[in-house]
């Protein structure tokens, strides 16, 4: 198990190979599809938030206010990463991201920004939401919530030990792209 | 008698049927999950990734807080008697559906589509689902799914015959674009998941019918025996394809198949699949004359 705390350096990065188990400690940004599509449009990011080195999390959580006032996170498991496909490109090149947690893998176009700047994907376990909650240490933070609703808003983790598996790494290979390829040809030969 | 429901009752019924079914996954599912996890091949990431997911249902249980934070589409099913107000049924069930929400069992998940306003109610035109149905018994039935958005975007439907995939106008052409719809669904839709099948119909109701199968215990057998045949073949073959949990390569890809068929008409041949994750959320309860929970389903 390797264990990563953000923000992280280039090299630190690069070092990850696809099928490695991280953990990951830190600060994590959510955004899904309407920060993915406003920050691509030209979008500012709010005071306060920098992915710079960061870590961006397709996800949209179950936050809560409890009565002192505090947000508590109820439920917060990764979202499918592939409707970001379009976007996270440009993303992740003028926003200077080191990693994007997510759920199913991403296409050719984020794949080549990660070799070419140097970020990796990180797959989270869809659906687990309660021990990915369990590994959020404190919301810092909240932003866009009224303008984009709650699952949609910026919201700022800490994060701990956050468990991971790199699908796609800085060198071009693809974890999704392997296992599609592979189970086409089985298809094929099963299929007759 | 069952036309008088206490309101505040069934109220409090359909929340618990909505926080049971957020928060606990059904026996039958469970069951298969466990065996998939003896089956994966030790020290694999598939292998972790299916004991992150029993790690999950667990603590989902214990703190009684949704599986996963897509609480998905609120789909109600329910069988009652002539006479019944569906009308007091679906106010209440609202009513209901906005309580969970504000209790955290569901996720604020409902979004006008014109305007992309989240009201965070769950309530609004289409939301929640509701399927009525009359039976002759005097029971009152409400089966519940909440279904993730990640596994519905999955779902497709496939007009035979297509050439490409050598898929004619028979059981051969289901089997050959189900395994594709499978393959096609790699790990997008939070598998290992289940494929609802409908073959025949019309384009809506195939796909509803489609759906409907997902209300069916994974360890039950079809009783129409090509049926059956099918859906275990197709199992067993999915499972051979590597795509593993989560699309992580590995043996689980599918953790079962339950296929329906309706007629059509001469022209048309839709084969329709609903996919469901393997955080397949299903419950349903029997109420009884004051709309209190008389037995649990699933």
């Amino acid at each position: 198990m390797i264990h990563l705390t953000s923000p992280f350096t280039e090299a630190q990065i690069r070092s990850l190979k696809v099928g490695d188990a991280v953990e990951l400690s830190g600060v994590v940004f959510t955004g899904r599809d309407a920060v993915h599509t406003y920050l691509h449009d030209g979008g500012a990011l709010p005071p306060g938030v920098s992915l710079k080195n960061g870590i961006i999390y397709h996800c949209g959580p179950v936050v809560l206010k409890g009565d002192d006032g505090q947000w508590k996170v109820v439920a917060a498991g990764p979202t499918t990463s592939a409707r970001e496909e379009p976007y996270q490109g440009q993303i992740i090149k003028d926003f200077g991201l080191r990693g994007v947690i997510g759920k199913g893998g991403m296409g050719e176009r984020t794949l080549q920004a990660c070799r070419e700047y140097g970020c990796v994907y990180f797959h989270a376990i869809g659906g687990a939401a309660q021990v990915l909650a369990e590994c959020i240490t404190r919301v810092r933070n909240v932003y866009f919530l009224k303008e984009f609703g709650s699952p949609e808003a910026i919201w700022e983790f800490e994060v701990a030990k956050f468990p991971v598996v790199v699908t796609i790494d800085a060198h071009g290979n693809s974890l999704h792209r392997e296992v599609l390829n592979a189970s086409r040809e089985k298809l094929a030969r099963l299929a007759g | 008698m069952i036309l008088h429901f206490m309101t505040d009752t069934l109220r409090a019924s359909l929340i618990e049927l909505i926080r049971r079914t957020s928060a606990e996954i059904p026996d039958d599912v469970q069951k298969v999950l466990l065996e998939s996890l003896e089956q994966e091949k030790k020290g694999t990431i598939a292998e972790s990734a299916l004991k992150i997911i029993q790690q999950n249902i667990e603590l989902a249980k214990k703190k009684s807080q949704p599986i996963c934070q897509d609480t998905g589409t609120v789909l109600f099913y329910v069988d009652a008697p002539a006479g019944f107000d569906q009308i007091a049924f679906q106010e209440t069930t609202r009513d209901a559906v906005t309580a969970a929400t504000k209790l955290g069992y569901l996720r604020q998940n409902s979004v006008n589509s014109l305007t992309g306003v989240n009201d965070g109610t769950n309530v609004g035109e289409g939301a929640p689902v509701f399927h009525f149905h009359q039976h002759r018994s005097p029971e009152v039935r409400v089966r519940l799914i909440l279904k993730g958005g990640g596994c519905e975007n999955v779902g497709v439907q496939y007009s035979l015959p297509i050439e490409k995939l050598k898929a004619n106008r028979n059981l051969d052409g289901c089997r050959r674009v189900l395994l594709e719809a499978v393959v096609e669904a790699q790990g997008k839709g939070c598998g290992p998941g289940v494929l609802g099948v409908c073959i025949g119909g019309d384009r809506p109701t195939g796909y509803e019918f489609s759906k409907r199968q997902l209300l069916r215990k994974l360890d039950d057998r079809n009783p129409i025996p090509e049926l059956d045949r099918l859906e275990q073949d197709l199992l067993h073959t999915s499972n051979e394809l590597g795509i593993g949990p989560m699309g992580f390569g590995g043996k689980t890809t599918l953790l079962g198949v339950k296929i329906g068929a309706l007629n059509r008409v001469p022209a048309s041949f839709f084969v329709s699949v609903s996919y469901m994750c393997w955080a397949f959320r299903r419950q349903g309860v029997v109420l009884n004359a004051e709309g209190k929970i008389e037995n649990w389903l699933y």
